[in-house]
């Protein structure tokens, strides 16, 4: 589903992704652990399209289409979604008419009818109850005074009402109290699908003591320099990342 | 000042014929007022309260004052600026219509402002020119010296009236520039309630001047919403000032939305006398083209134990330029006042221009005060954002416009007055 190969990235100047070659199959949930400042949140927001990084080299392919070449809201149509680590505030648009927007765009590019507020409802409360959430958030305005955890419940929501194929998650547990962190990763789980994948960008192994990866991945100064299954979380939650830089320099 | 001479002499005509037959009190009150006028002349950029508004084009301009006109405007041309079945006053170029209006005259009295002179002269001397000081305010002095229709409003102790009554300006363009002075007169009595829309309005699009003044009273326990809407013609100037005076554990909401205008102008005063006193000033201008706004808004903590909230927002759009003045005073002894006051202005383009000044003056210690102001383009996180969701560019920047102003207009609790101005700020986005 997702191909990424050689992708190196520069923001202001600054070479931040010097080189990834990543492969996510369809259903698959991929873990990018690595320490502060290795690039993994640099690489989910350039998945996204985020303007304020250059792609120098490399590429990323998508369902066989090239990704990069996509404008981001294209990405988001094409199915892409990006749970941000700091979501944004939209004053004054409450959270249903924000989704309702979100899905009619997505929508209307694949040639389905729009929702009208009723039939949103319907949806939305189908969703809600999924994944066992109540609808205390709807009618705020978009993250306006939500604390931490609703925020990033709220883009797990989001997750749950867009449907993409490809979620990636980025620093989605930073934040989280225990409680929250739990909510959380038991909503992802129930989104899991075969035809879903996920690459969940974490600095904690923690998150992945209750979603269970099938591929993790360490970043280190914008390299992936070890990937593993499962277990390579809990080797990394004994050892510490220090190990795997000095390899990558060695290297 | 040729302008100011000139409206010297249209007064002493004015006091001479139409107004000669006002009770001693009132022709005291207006020849006070058109002194005060002649002493003041018009403000000037020189001066700390007028420093970004200019009202030179209105100096330079010959107005006429308005008279009543000959013909009225059909129900069926106001009909979409109305909110339903609600009792109404209608003005043309500032004088009653009555043909279009429902006055009421039974417990609640809304009538004009010249009818009341005459069937209940003192109710109005009662509370007129009590609340709109014009010693330092010449464009209230001038509105005071002309004062002759409004509305007049009364609401009796503790009569809850539920429906709310509209007050609608509106201006009939009639080849040569008028001026009109409405004054309108808003008394709800201790433990009443009442809600009232003001709006002004342009039938064609031609040069005149509205130089309104509002008085609101709300008294001991009472609860008022005052909503104020804006829509002038892109030529017009509008002059208004509003003066809310609050008693003890009184609610005053008051909603104030510019759209229209070349040149407008509103300074809006709320003064909280008695202790326990709640208010809130809830504030949009959207303008586009070449349209200035200014909003010089003051409280007055004049009492302990009282709370204000002011929440303005501008979106300003082309060459459009919006001045915010916030202004909050805490009297000595006005202590446990909270007071919380933003002003927030959307530049949506280069040559769009916003100027937010709030100014705190507090003479007392055991307060809360607080207040934030910004000025900018729209939030690029934000537009990412919505986009990241599927939302293409030019959809984010409208819906994140329109949210700008919709978090003002949904602090509106009349849901048709709420569609109305919805629709205004979303056929502006859609252009």
């Amino acid at each position: 589903m997702l191909e990424i190969n050689g992708l190196r990235v520069s923001v202001a100047g600054t070479e931040i992704l010097r080189g990834i070659d990543l492969s996510v199959r369809t259903g698959e949930v991929h873990a990018i652990m690595g320490p502060n400042g290795s690039g993994k949140s640099t690489l989910a927001q350039v998945l996204a399209g985020h303007p304020a990084y250059t792609v120098t080299a490399g590429s990323a392919t998508y369902d066989g289409k090239d990704l990069l070449a996509l404008k981001p809201e294209e990405r988001a149509r094409e199915g892409v979604f990006l749970a941000f680590q700091y979501p944004v505030e939209i004053r004054g648009i409450t959270n249903s008419y924000f989704l309702r927007s979100a899905v009619n765009a997505v929508r209307k590019h694949r040639g389905q009818e729009e929702l009208d507020p009723m039939d949103f409802l319907q949806v939305l409360e189908a969703k809600l109850k999924a994944i066992g959430w109540d609808d205390t958030l709807m009618n705020r305005p978009v993250n306006e005074g939500f604390s931490g955890g609703e925020k990033k419940r709220n883009e797990i929501l989001q997750l749950a009402v867009l449907e993409p194929r490809l979620a990636l998650l980025d620093e989605t547990d930073s934040g989280l109290d225990i409680d929250a962190l739990k909510t959380v990763a038991n909503a992802v789980n129930k989104l899991r699908a075969p035809d879903r994948s996920f690459v969940i960008v974490t600095h904690y192994q923690r998150l992945l003591n209750f979603i269970t990866p099938d591929v993790v991945h360490v970043l280190a100064d914008g390299r992936i320099v070890k990937s593993g299954g499962p277990e390579l979380a809990h080797e990394l939650e004994a050892k510490g990342y220090d190990w795997l830089r000095t390899g990558a320099m060695v290297s | 000042m040729v302008a100011v001479e000139k409206l010297v002499q249209t007064y002493r005509a004015f006091a001479a014929n139409g107004a000669s037959g006002a009770p001693a009190w009132l022709r005291e009150l207006r020849d006070g007022a058109i002194a005060r006028f002649d002493a003041l002349g018009f403000p000037t950029t020189k001066q700390e309260a007028w420093r970004f508004t200019s009202v030179a084009a209105i100096t330079e301009t010959e107005f006429t004052l308005a008279h009543p006109a000959s013909r009225i405007p059909h129900l069926d041309v106001i009909k979409p600026f109305l909110l339903g079945d609600g009792p109404r006053l209608v003005f043309v170029n500032g004088f009653l219509a009555r043909s279009l209006s429902t006055p009421l005259l039974d417990g609640v009295r809304l009538d004009g402002l010249a009818q009341t002179l005459v069937d209940a002269p003192d109710l109005v001397h009662r509370h007129l020119g009590k609340y709109a000081a014009f010693a330092d305010r010449p464009f209230a002095a001038l509105n005071t010296a002309f004062v002759h229709d409004g509305a007049f409003v009364h609401v009796p102790a503790r009569t809850v009236f539920e429906q709310p009554i509209q007050l609608l300006f509106l201006a009939v363009p009639t080849g040569t520039p008028l001026v009109c002075h409405p004054r309108n007169l808003i008394v709800v009595e201790r433990e009443a309630r009442a809600s009232v829309v003001e709006t002004y309005v342009a039938l064609d699009e031609g040069v005149y001047w509205t130089n309104a003044v509002t008085e609101v009273v709300a008294g001991d326990g009472a609860r008022v919403d005052c909503y104020r809407v804006q829509r002038e013609s892109d030529r017009a100037f509008h002059v208004a000032v509003t003066d809310v005076h609050q008693g003890r554990d009184s609610i005053a909401n008051v909603h104030a939305v510019s759209f229209g205008a070349a040149l407008a102008r509103h300074d809006l005063r709320g003064t909280l006398a008695g202790p326990g006193g709640y208010l809130i000033l809830n504030g949009l201008y959207a303008l586009t083209g070449d349209q200035h706004a200014d909003h010089h808004t003051a409280i007055d903590h004049a009492a302990p134990h009282c709370e204000s909230h002011e929440y303005f927002n501008g979106v300003l759009d082309d060459r459009s330029r919006g001045v915010f003045n916030g202004r909050i005073i805490v009297r000595p002894g006005a202590q446990k006042t909270d007071s919380k006051q933003t002003n927030n202005n959307l530049l949506l383009s280069r040559d769009a221009h916003a100027d937010s000044q709030p100014q705190l003056e507090i003479y007392a210690d055991d307060v809360k005060c607080t207040h934030g102001s910004t000025v900018g383009p729209l939030d690029p996180k934000a537009l990412f954002y919505l986009e990241s969701r599927g939302i293409g560019e030019v959809e984010a920047r409208r819906l994140m416009t329109y949210g700008f102003a919709s978090e003002i207009l949904n602090r509106m609790d009349i849901a048709p007055l709420r569609e109305q101005l919805d629709k205004i700020v979303r056929a502006r986005l859609a252009e």
